[in-house]
């Protein structure tokens, strides 16, 4: 019973990291359309980018911070300069220069740091701490606590401010925001800039226990996508509640099951993907979504 | 009748090639042949509408088809490239039947899954596929064609001659298909599936169709691969593999079944061009690899310019003839 809790704890700290990533997905794929392949990417740069900050002597949570407001920034930039002039075309021209900026971005992190994996100081101890006889490790909770104020933030973000109010006005309907005075085109790239920064919270939590290398966030991004697919894709709070499924299931298979073993972890969150968007592809939250033959 | 010459000066170019390059160059090129095919078999899905990112997949299927067939079984390997390309073909006819379920970016997401988690299973099933350390081919000369004797052409060369003879008849193969009422169908679903359908187009088959057709060509392309560099494993076909031949396909986009070409050649001879550049190390993967993404990138914001410049330039040639 332990060593349930326990994997149960570990599988939080996984599913929160996923969904961290899963909600970035979802930010962009509300408001465009668009799966954000480079999304895993982006956050690995992210992290590259605090590591370097941390090297040069900054201590963790300042450096933190910086890396959030560049990762935001950097997103903003990209979606202003490179994204927004494909998506005058078909969507899945935009699909594809995700993934043009998926090899793009893992060739610059290889470019400039190299293809060796490194360790990543993070904020929190691996000691365990003792509750009722159950040891958890302090960096798993403290990812949970740190995914969980990310989301709780978001959703104040999103239900409390202005700013929140247009981003859903340009999710749910671009042309009739644009009519009564939102600047849509400035808030998509808000959007880009939001995902970014969430991605980089994703990557910095990922970094201690995965090791930092340009392919870190590869399998992540995977798991992100299931965990996003199986929430609901136009989802936030889907998002964040499939990656937590998502992170306990994939620990308790790789526990429980010993065919599934760390090995096939991939393979179950493929046949979570295939699953649910063949049985039901709006989700356990999204909005099912109908269309004109 | 102006293609017709254009494909036939090319065939004596390939034809000439060996005897002016060097065998390293030689080598090369055989891979750009299988990179070619496989580039024309998703070009051919790019035509239905359908898009993949894990086409390197159904190239591991093949490849790993054509290495079983000729370690465990003793076939030859000119015979093991038809049954890659049906194995290929049947499995992908099998998953083109769910993905009429998918659209657009769904489509993408699935496939790019099935790229990324293919190697993790060809490492679990080891007993079939030899696990991470793979399937070797060396050292069975009576299985090559080499070895058999034709036409007494050194190893390297006979590679070369059997992928661009593939190449070339799966080119014409693809060229025929994409202008007979396959390739038109295609193009209607493509365009407008209600319209299509309207016109008595039944668009499930042929998308399943165009999904089996991709997936066998790229099976053959997997096997030709296999025969060439005699030896697979799960890292041969990894998700970047899939990512280039995405980058191959989308240039094929550019000039019909033409850039496809263009498509292989970059995909093998991208680090080269990229050493040029000063100040930059193309020991190292990453700029290569950055190449790649912004060759990508930079395709899909130039597309709708150069479709608008070639459909311009199509007009005027219309209001030419009388």
């Amino acid at each position: 019973m332990a060593n349930f809790l326990q994997q149960v704890v570990s599988g939080l700290a996984s599913g929160g990291i996923y969904g961290s990533l899963a909600l970035a997905l979802v930010i962009i794929y509300r408001s465009t359309g668009v799966l954000n392949f480079a999304q895993g990417e982006l956050a690995t740069l992210s992290t590259f980018v605090c590591l370097a900050l941390l090297d040069h002597g900054w201590s963790f949570w300042p450096a933190f911070a910086a890396t959030l407001a560049l990762s935001f920034a950097g997103g903003l930039v990209l979606q202003r300069t490179v994204v927004r002039p494909a998506q005058r075309g078909p969507q899945i021209g935009v699909v594809i220069l995700t993934i043009g900026l998926l090899i793009a971005v893992n060739g610059l992190t290889t470019w400039i740091w190299g293809g060796a994996a490194r360790q990543f100081p993070g904020p929190f101890s691996t000691a365990p701490i003792h509750v009722g006889g159950v040891a958890f490790s302090k960096q798993d909770l403290g990812v949970i606590a740190v995914s969980l104020v990310t989301v709780a933030l978001v959703g104040l973000l999103f239900s409390r401010t202005k700013l929140g109010l247009g981003l859903r006005a340009t999710a749910v309907n671009p042309n009739e925001a644009r009519l009564v005075g939102v600047p849509v085109g400035w808030l998509l790239g808000v959007g880009w800039g939001l995902a970014a920064a969430i991605g980089a919270v994703a990557g910095v939590m990922a970094a201690p226990s995965l090791f930092l290398e340009p392919n870190m966030m590869q399998a992540v991004l995977l798991y992100a996508f299931a965990a996003a697919v199986l929430g609901g894709m136009d989802s936030p709070l889907g998002a964040v509640v499939g990656g937590l499924i998502l992170g306990v299931l994939l620990n308790l298979l790789g526990t429980y099951v010993h065919w599934v073993g760390g090995e096939l972890r991939l393979a179950a969150a493929l046949a979570v993907i295939l699953g649910v968007l063949l049985v039901r592809p709006s989700g356990l939250f999204g909005s099912r979504s109908v269309t004109r033959a | 009748m102006r293609r017709l010459y254009a494909v036939g000066v090319t065939v004596l170019v390939l034809v000439l090639l060996p005897f002016v390059l060097s065998e390293f160059r030689t080598v090369q090129l055989a891979t750009v042949g299988a990179y070619f095919i496989a580039v024309l078999g998703l070009d051919v899905l790019l035509e239905s509408g359908q898009v993949s990112l894990g086409h390197g997949a159904f190239m591991a299927v093949g490849g790993y088809t054509t290495a079983i067939l000729m370690a465990n079984h003793g076939v030859q390997d000119v015979w093991t490239i038809p049954i890659a390309a049906g194995v290929a073909g049947g499995l992908g006819l099998l998953f083109g039947i769910p993905a009429l379920r998918l659209s657009g970016s769904y489509l993408a997401l699935a496939t790019f899954a099935i790229a990324i988690v293919l190697p993790t299973l060809l490492k679990k099933f080891d007993h079939f596929t030899g696990g991470s350390t793979g399937i070797t081919l060396f050292g069975r000369p009576t299985q090559t064609g080499h070895g058999t004797g034709y036409l007494g052409l050194t190893n390297n060369t006979w590679l070369y001659a059997l992928t661009w003879l593939v190449g070339v008849l799966v080119f014409l193969l693809a060229w025929w298909l994409l202008a007979s009422r396959f390739g038109r169908s295609l193009r209607a679903v493509r365009d407008s599936e209600l319209a299509a359908a309207a016109s008595g187009v039944n668009r499930s088959a042929y998308k399943v169709a165009a999904f089996g057709v991709s997936a066998a060509y790229a099976g053959a392309a997997g096997a030709l691969y296999a025969i060439n560099v005699a030896y697979v494993s799960p890292d041969t076909f990894p998700i970047q593999l899939s990512l280039f031949l995405l980058v191959g396909a989308v240039m094929g986009a550019f000039g019909s079944i033409w850039g496809a070409l263009a498509g292989a050649l970059l995909i093998q001879f991208l680090p080269d061009i990229v050493g040029v550049l000063p100040h930059v190390d193309t020991k190292q993967a990453g700029p290569a690899t950055f190449f790649y993404g912004a060759v990508l990138v930079a395709l899909i914001l130039l597309l709708p310019f150069v479709l608008r410049v070639a459909s311009s330039i199509a007009d005027r040639s219309y209001s030419r003839t009388p």
